[in-house]
């Protein structure tokens, strides 16, 4: 059996040593039905190269470590098969818009400072209660899709607008701002919006859905993109014919 | 030399929780190997127990039942006043949690989802899906950024700095930078999670290889119970991801290969809600008799969730059914999933006291990495979320009494020198040697499982103990490719390994010596539980040589007297 053999392309580069062009190296590894992308990575390290650099831990598509490019598409290599590729050469690149440090590790700063950006926390100013937040099984449902980000970053990858503009909050921010702007339980005010309504912000979106796509988790950013600008819209209205007096 | 007041290591529930106590009256750092919301909290799904009441079943549920169901689990090993204050506080934490914005499922009337779990008298499992460790990190991490906790993110702990019976701080590699960086700290916090990489198959992410034990140790903190590994009865076949135990919660059923729902013949009343340990053996017994299904990946039985029906199993077991669909090709919805029982997590730990404090001054541990002990010699499901995020509170009030009284300051030259001791390990790792780390840490992983897995005797034990020695001295002439410091996850696995071994060496050497069965622990040659002679603490302490001691020490009985363990 030859066929089984696959070649991994993996993208080399040492932020440490920028006079060394980015280069592929190349490894021969044999492959069997049900490994992944991330367990023939491993494999390479532990057996051929050591000095391979990538990020991985969970290895079930629940931490959000291994986001990289696979043959032309961002994914987690977790939860790539290697299998149903038609070819039999695999190319792996670091996540595009996004400095690489070492191989495959790219630096993420600018992924978290845009999470930062969106107050990514339940605001309330309201006192709790002794038990929980009453919170109807219909307004749980509501920001489901949202609450199941894992912060891979796939969708940065993915982003045709983050390529041009580089300080653009981006996908899952906006998914964690909905997630929140949806919570029956969070209080902070509809201007909050304001704070990401220009070019950088809600109005950068193309709406290509290229993070739709890129999604391992089936979320859908664009969706809380589309409802932020209309919740925005609406407050503006609002604010227009002064009904915002008691937003807070 | 970077100067902290206290330094957490480790991202996880623990560890955010206790920097969530600390970060408004003290200089905080956290420090993670990975970033904090990659920790392995994250793939905990089935829940965190608190006797609420919220369930309809549940009305009469209060925390001293959820104490005696966990003593019981724990097969009267766990330190009761410890379990106590667990399942007291653990209402308090759920709903301050929830007041943080976590978001678990809803009843009807709005409170809190609460689900049968093993061994549990009454549903007292809050969930939120089969999502929960991932909606409760996402909840402290975000906690963690409002109050702007300060986060060393991928900076790996490699020693600790102690002299004197105290800590002086640690010694951390920057990853991104490449650089090696002493940290002097009034206090440390140890939450590094649990060892179950130690094993070949494991549920465990790949970073829970127990370093952080192994380094207390290296300081001279004992390791508590570390015979205690508990193994989770439904793992997915080849990849041993974690199929929560809400598939059996919420109904789910374990057939073999004669169509047989076979827990009928160990615990007829429980079934497939048993404690863990007690299915593991079920199923592993089936696997042994010939009553499991077979193939290229190995033997298996079956979880069968058809009969819940699709609309269930997508609202509630949706990750579960994905898992299955990406990682094994089978969709639940149609056809019964295959599992096999592995390691899933560590009962044992760094020796801790019911306020997180250790034999070391200034140095704390919490969470799975620390053995209080709430879980004694059998965890329940449910608990080790609830015994993160409690425990973590409780070390950062213990802290924060313990600066406020402190006159004595960290010593710079102690924290200097292991430095200087960690960058001469560094470099003769990449000098000379010629054994491969990834070998060594094969050997041993398949060591553990061949020797010290579900069922136990002692001549699986001797010879287990025997690799591990051989083992011990391959890990001498390990040679790594390259000492660069940073993104060189080759260099820390090896620095790791040595953790690892300890660990490895603790856990065989307790179960060789423990002549009964209890909880996890189970001999072949000794089934039965002994409390005349074996009612005790296993500890295991670094001699002046490097070679472990092992001692004894009761457990704390309050209310509760060991009686036998039916179900």
């Amino acid at each position: 059996m030859t066929d089984d053999i696959y070649t991994f392309k993996v993208l080399r580069y040492d932020a440490k040593e920028p006079e060394k062009e980015a280069a592929f190296s190349s490894y021969r590894v044999r492959v069997i039905p049900g490994l992944t992308v991330l367990t023939v990575l491993l494999r390479i390290r532990d057996e051929l190269d050591g000095t391979l650099a990538f990020r991985s831990s969970c290895r079930a598509a629940t931490c959000g470590s291994c986001a990289m490019v696979i043959n032309g598409k961002p994914g987690l290599a977790c939860r790539t098969q290697v299998a149903p590729f038609e070819s039999r050469t695999i190319v792996l690149e670091p996540l595009p818009n996004f400095e690489i440090i070492r191989d495959l590790v790219v630096d993420m700063a600018p992924f978290w400072n845009m999470y930062e950006r969106i107050s990514p926390y339940l605001i309330r100013h309201s006192p709790a209660p002794e038990k929980e937040i009453i919170q109807s099984p219909e307004d749980r449902k509501r920001i489901d899709q949202f609450v199941n980000c894992i912060l891979c970053a796939c969708c940065y990858g993915a982003c045709e607008v983050m390529r041009r503009e580089p300080d653009y909050v981006g996908p899952a921010a906006f998914a964690k701002l909905q997630r929140f702007m949806l919570d029956s339980r969070d209080e902070r005010p509809d201007r909050f919006l304001e704070s990401v309504n220009n070019g950088q912000g809600l109005w950068g979106c193309d709406t290509l859905l290229r993070c739709i796509d890129a999604c391992p988790k089936e979320v859908r950013p664009t969706d809380a993109i589309v409802g932020l600008r209309k919740s925005l819209v609406k407050y503006r209205i609002k604010r227009a014919f002064g009904m915002d007096g008691h937003e807070d | 030399m970077i100067h902290h007041d206290v330094v957490i290591v480790g991202g996880g529930l623990a560890g955010l929780r206790a920097a969530v106590g600390l970060c408004d009256r003290h200089d905080v750092a956290l420090v993670s190997k990975v970033h904090p919301i990659r920790s392995h909290s994250i793939a905990a799904q089935g829940g965190i127990n608190a006797a609420l009441g919220n369930n309809p079943d549940a009305r009469d549920d209060t925390w001293e039942k959820h104490t005696f169901d966990t003593i019981k689990g724990s097969d009267y090993l766990a330190d009761q006043d410890a379990v106590e204050i667990m399942c007291k506080e653990a209402i308090n934490v759920v709903y301050e949690m929830d007041h943080w914005g976590c978001p678990f499922s809803r009843f009807p009337d709005g409170t809190i989802c609460q689900r049968p779990f093993g061994g549990a008298g009454f549903p007292r499992t809050c969930y939120s899906a089969d999502l929960t460790g991932h909606v409760l990190l996402n909840t402290l991490y975000e906690r963690a950024v409002a109050k702007g906790v300060r986060v060393y993110a991928e900076y790996v702990a490699v020693a600790l700095a102690a002299e004197d019976g105290t800590c002086h701080g640690v010694v951390l590699i920057d990853q991104v930078r490449g650089t090696i960086i002493p940290v002097l700290a009034k206090a440390t916090l140890f939450a590094t999670g649990g060892y179950g990489r130690v094993y070949f198959h494991s549920t465990n992410a790949l970073i829970n290889n127990g370093s952080g034990i192994g380094m207390a140790y290296a300081a001279g903190v004992p390791m508590k119970d570390m015979e205690f590994v508990q193994f989770h009865p439904t793992t997915l076949l080849g990849t041993n991801i974690l199929m929560t135990e809400a598939c059996r919660g919420e109904g789910g059923y374990l057939i073999n290969n004669k169509g047989e729902r076979f827990m009928e013949r160990y615990v007829p009343k429980a079934m497939e809600l048993a404690p863990r340990d007690i299915v593991s053996r079920s199923i592993q017994t089936e696997i042994e008799t010939g009553n499991a299904f077979e193939n290229e990946q190995g033997l298996y039985v079956h979880l069968d969730l058809r009969h819940l029906g699709e609309r269930m199993i997508l609202e509630r077991l949706p990750g579960i059914r994905r898992i299955s669909i990406d990682f094994a090709g089978v969709d639940p919805v149609r056809e019964p999933i295959p599992i096999m029982p592995c390691q899933h997590y560590s009962m044992g730990g760094i020796d801790t006291n019911t306020r997180g404090e250790t034999t070391l001054k200034a140095f704390y541990a919490a969470g799975e990495c620390a053995c209080v002990s709430v879980h004694g010699g059998n965890r329940l499901g449910g608990n080790s979320l609830l015994d993160t995020i409690v425990f973590g509170k409780i070390c950062a009030a213990s802290i924060d009494e313990f600066l406020r009284e402190q006159r004595r300051a960290p010593v710079e030259g102690v924290v200097a020198r292991k430095k200087e001791e960690m960058e001469i390990k560094i470099r003769k790792l990449s000098d000379s040697g010629n054994e491969s780390p990834f070998r060594v840490l094969d050997d041993l992983r398949k060591t553990m499982d061949e020797c010290v897995g579900i069922f136990r005797t002692e001549g699986e034990l001797e010879a287990g103990l025997e690799r591990v020695l051989a083992i011990r001295e391959r890990y001498r002439r390990v040679k790594v490719s390259s000492s660069a410091l940073h993104m060189n996850y080759e260099l820390i696995g090896a620095l790791e390994l040595e953790s690892m071994i300890d660990v490895g060496h603790a856990i065989t050497l307790g179960a060789l010596l423990r002549r009964e069965s209890r909880g996890a622990h189970f001999r072949r040659d000794y089934t039965k539980r002994n409390d005349q002679d074996w009612l005790k603490h296993t500890l295991v302490t670094r001699g002046a040589g490097g070679e472990p001691f092992v001692s004894y020490r009761p457990p704390v009985i309050t209310r509760y007297q060991p009686m036998e363990r039916v179900y």
